[in-house]
């Protein structure tokens, strides 16, 4: 087996804007933002970055459209290596991940990743609609179900429930407890977009969007950018005292099986499962449940974080319910999830969001998280995906100290 | 022998009650008297869609790569030019080399189209036609024509072998008869005064008709089981029967109260019902209406009783659903023209596309490997099978005949629909083979898990800035 990323990469600086219905700024603007806090956390200068990768945007376009130019454009980059990725949702982690192996494979000293999303400028409420972009695929937009983000997801719950005989008014609640735990932290947190409190009985009662999901199952739409510094490991000492190691970074995407082949169980997330048992081999994970002290993971919506637990073996298989309600992701939990609200309370600006996730693990192993502050983590998790649960792209990063 | 062979027919789910249309419209106009209900295509189906389900109807235990052509009747093609029995022709994934014609621009043409197709198996030009008709034509709100008409289709197949009712001869009559009309680019139908249709259309043209073919082949209306007369005035539907001197018994049951005028299909559909309750050696006398009238006479063989298991009229008229709303029914073809926002605006088809896919998107071919024998739609070259991956050991494998249960599902109210919330699931084909698809034709509420689902041939969207209908494959729970 290839030696992997572990510990040859560490995070010396990030950047992260506030994320919201940000009317008054544009894609440009939170770029310059997400980049400046990330050069004066890092204390270097623009010139000492010899890379960059550009995550994003998914929708709308900035600038030259889908090319590197609208990040060394806007940030007026000295002609260094610049590149846009594109891996659906999970574009920002894939952005990071290439920054990272260029510092591994020697290509350079110092890397950025950006990742950015401006949604509010499409003028959907909810992701826009796909055929309207090349996102989904021209024959997809004739031969694929109509459908949105909220009711592909919707289906993992429905065969959920079924498949382990849950009742949907049990199943709501479960659903339910986990946006709950994300909107008391978010509240918690200055950049999160939704930072209000919402009991379950408010959670279970709003409208429906897409059976059995209601509003507050699925997260906020919201523009933001996020940005990471890396360096080689061995330099790290260099700029700061606290760096933080990349100890894994896997992804994994469909094999077609899930959408085409009948023996997928729409009960969990293929592509989480096999990034996940990568990553943790990567980064000498042995026992997942107890040793991933923290986790950002992609919920999109509550399902979709319920089913994540499972598939990144924090909870049994089937079990995830009993972990939720005994609030074991809680902030106060034995494994606490989304300490900065996550994409519930964030939103989710695609390109930004995987960068936005480790910039939360990045603050709490630097004790710098406030009032979210952890005890003592030592593995910090993300999980970032892409796509739909039976078409998807997932990307699992692990940092610690 | 030449004649009809099998027989098929559709009706939409909903049916409208004759009063919710009065009680919204007839402020404005107490148009007409007529009671009962009509049937209403749903928001996805037009003349085309139901074409294809009446002759998958049709079509039932027969091999599809028999079928020499295709004749379809309508006077509401979806397109001014491009062949609406090409496109039937592609969704039942007939042979290329099979006979295609659309019969259009008078409600007779459906019995011409009949007509036509046993003309050309008479010739030896071809063996096995599919005639279907359907029509979807609309009345302006307030009009006689918006409470008469009603949705539906009818299919029969003409050959020379195993007829089930062999056709003894026919008499036509062509009048520029202008009664009811609609000019190039008009939605709605236009019509002169009733009386006058009433009297010197409908009560002398199918008189004539059938006068004109009893004296042609010597025989007198007695000799016949059943007479088709598609009058649309309930009145003079009795009145011309017992002008004929008919029995009550000989008169094929209206459908004006069960369905509504059908325009093209409205014949075919009561001659589709004689059919279903015909014996061997009954005559039945099946009239038209439109510029005109036709008369056909067909004789009933023994080979009827194999022709039972259709659905049929029987079957589509039991299984129905009130539409209770008339806005909601309005909205279905843009007569109210609702909000669609930004979700209902509609991408470029990228046609080079459709035309290479066209099995895949029309006629729903996957592929099945030829190695693990797993069905998958759509086709792939490479084996979605984990286990197997074989590459281009594919062979063509059509699931719009296949039956499907319900692995998961959802009912979608952020995704445009014209009748929302836009339904779907993820189906898994009887024999292998998964997708997810749009569900039409039923309620949240109805859904379950594990659920038998069959396919259904829609229209899934409108592209109007360029022009476009875009049809593909729905689920839906089956009529019977």
């Amino acid at each position: 087996m290839a030696p992997g990323i572990k510990d040859k990469v560490a995070i010396i600086g990030m950047g992260c804007t506030r994320f919201g219905e940000r009317w008054d700024m544009g894609p440009e603007d939170l770029m310059v933002d997400a980049f400046k806090e990330a050069l004066e956390d890092a204390k270097i200068e623009k010139k000492d970055i010899q890379a960059a990768w550009q995550g994003g945007p998914e929708f709308v376009a900035v600038s030259l459209g889908d090319s590197a130019c609208p990040l060394a454009e806007t940030l007026k980059l000295p002609y260094i290596p610049v590149t846009r990725v594109e891996n659906m949702c999970a574009s920002g982690s894939e952005a990071f991940r290439a920054a990272c192996y260029a510092v591994a494979a020697g290509a350079c000293d110092i890397a950025m990743a950006l990742g950015v999303e401006k949604l509010k400028d499409t003028g959907y409420g909810g992701l826009p609609e796909f055929s309207h972009y090349s996102t989904i695929g021209t024959k997809n937009r004739i031969i694929g179900a109509n459908q949105t983000a909220p009711g592909m997801f919707a289906m993992l719950a429905t065969r959920y429930f079924m498949r382990y005989g849950i009742s949907p008014q049990d199943g709501k609640k479960m659903l339910a407890a986990v946006s709950a735990k994300s909107h008391h932290n978010g509240a918690l947190n200055p950049k999160a977009h939704l930072r209000r409190e919402v009991t379950i009985e408010q959670i279970v009662n709003a409208p429906i969007v897409a059976w059995p999901l209601g509003l507050f199952d699925c997260c906020g739409v919201s523009d933001g950018s996020a940005a990471a510094i890396v360096c080689r490991a061995d330099m790290a000492k260099q700029f700061r005292s606290d760096p933080v190691y990349v100890k894994s970074l896997q992804i994994a995407a469909t094999s077609g099986a899930e959408q085409m082949y009948t023996d997928y169980d729409y009960t969990h997330v293929e592509t989480t499962t096999r990034a996940s048992e990568r990553a943790y081999a990567e980064a000498g994970i042995k026992n997942p449940r107890d040793e991933i002290s923290m986790s950002e993971v992609h919920d999109c919506f509550s399902i979709t974080e319920a089913v994540t637990m499972e598939d990144l073996q924090f909870s049994p298989r089937g079990k995830v319910m009993d972990d939720i309600m005994s609030g074991r992701f809680n902030l106060d939990g034995a494994q606490p999830c989304q300490p900065d609200g996550g994409l519930k309370c964030f939103g989710h600006p695609i390109g930004a969001s995987g960068i936005r996730m480790i910039y939360e693990m990045y603050k709490q192993l630097q004790g710098k998280a406030d009032k979210r502050q952890l005890k003592n983590p030592k593995y910090g998790l993300t999980h970032n995906l892409g796509g739909i649960p039976y078409r998807s792209v997932v990307s699992i990063i692990i940092v610690g100290h | 022998m030449v004649g009809i062979t099998s027989y098929g027919a559709y009706i939409p789910l909903q049916r409208i009650n004759r009063k919710i249309i009065f009680n919204a419209t007839g402020w404005s106009a107490s148009a007409t008297s007529l009671p009962g209900e009509k049937a209403v295509a749903n928001y996805d189906e037009d003349s085309v869609t139901m074409a294809v389900a009446a002759s998958i109807d049709c079509l039932t235990d027969i091999d599809r790569n028999k079928v020499g052509g295709l004749y379809f009747a309508t006077t509401t093609p979806p397109y001014r030019e491009r062949q609406s029995a090409g496109i039937i022709a592609t969704a039942l994934d007939l042979r290329p080399d099979v006979r295609a014609a659309d019969f259009t621009d008078t409600v007779k043409a459906g019995t011409q189209a009949l007509l036509a197709a046993c003309d050309a198996v008479k010739a030896g030009s071809e063996k096995n036609i599919v005639v279907c008709a359907s029509d979807c034509r609309l009345g302006r709100p307030g009009s006689a024509q918006e409470v008469i008409f009603g949705e539906g289709g009818a299919a029969l197949m003409v050959g020379d072998t195993d007829v089930i009712a062999t056709l003894e001869g026919s008499y036509t009559l062509t009048y520029d008869f202008s009664d009811q009309w609609r000019a190039d680019g008009e939605k709605f139908n236009r019509i002169w005064e009733d009386r006058w249709v009433r009297d010197e259309g409908y009560t002398k043209f199918i008189p004539e008709a059938i006068n004109g073919l009893l004296k042609k082949y010597k025989l007198t209306i007695k000799d016949f089981a059943k007479v088709i007369i598609p009058c649309v005035y309930l009145r003079e539907h009795q009145g011309i029967a017992k002008a004929l001197q008919l029995d009550e018994k000989q008169v094929q049951k209206e459908m004006l109260t069960t369905v509504g005028d059908t325009g093209t299909a409205n014949s075919l559909m009561m001659l589709v019902a004689a059919l279903e309750d015909a014996k061997p050696g009954d005559k039945i006398l099946v009239t038209s209406y439109g510029n005109g009238s036709d008369a056909m006479f067909f004789q009933v063989t023994e080979h009827i009783e194999k022709a039972r298991n259709r659905r049929g009229i029987k079957k589509h008229l039991a299984s129905r659903k009130d539409l209770a709303n008339y806005e909601r029914y309005s909205s279905f073809r843009d007569v109210i023209p609702m909000e669609a926002g930004f979700r209902g605006e509609v991408g470029p088809t990228r046609l080079t596309l459709a035309w290479r896919e066209r099995k895949v998107i029309l006629a729903l071919c996957g592929a099945r490997c030829k190695h693990c024998g797993t069905p998958q739609y759509p086709y792939q070259r490479v084996c979605v099978n984990p286990k197997c991956g074989k590459i281009d050991e594919m062979e063509p494998y059509r699931f719009s005949d296949k039956k499907a249960k319900l692995f998961s599902y959802t009912a979608d109210s952020l995704a445009y629909s014209v009748s929302p919330p836009e339904m779907y699931g993820v189906l898994d084909f009887e024999g292998g083979g998964r997708y997810a698809f749009n569900i039409t034709d039923c309620e949240m509420n109805s859904l379950a898990v594990d659920m038998l689902m069959e396919m259904s041939f829609r229209r899934k969207y409108v592209d109007n800035v360029r022009g476009i209908h875009g049809y593909f494959w729905k689920a839906v729970p089956p009529r019977a």
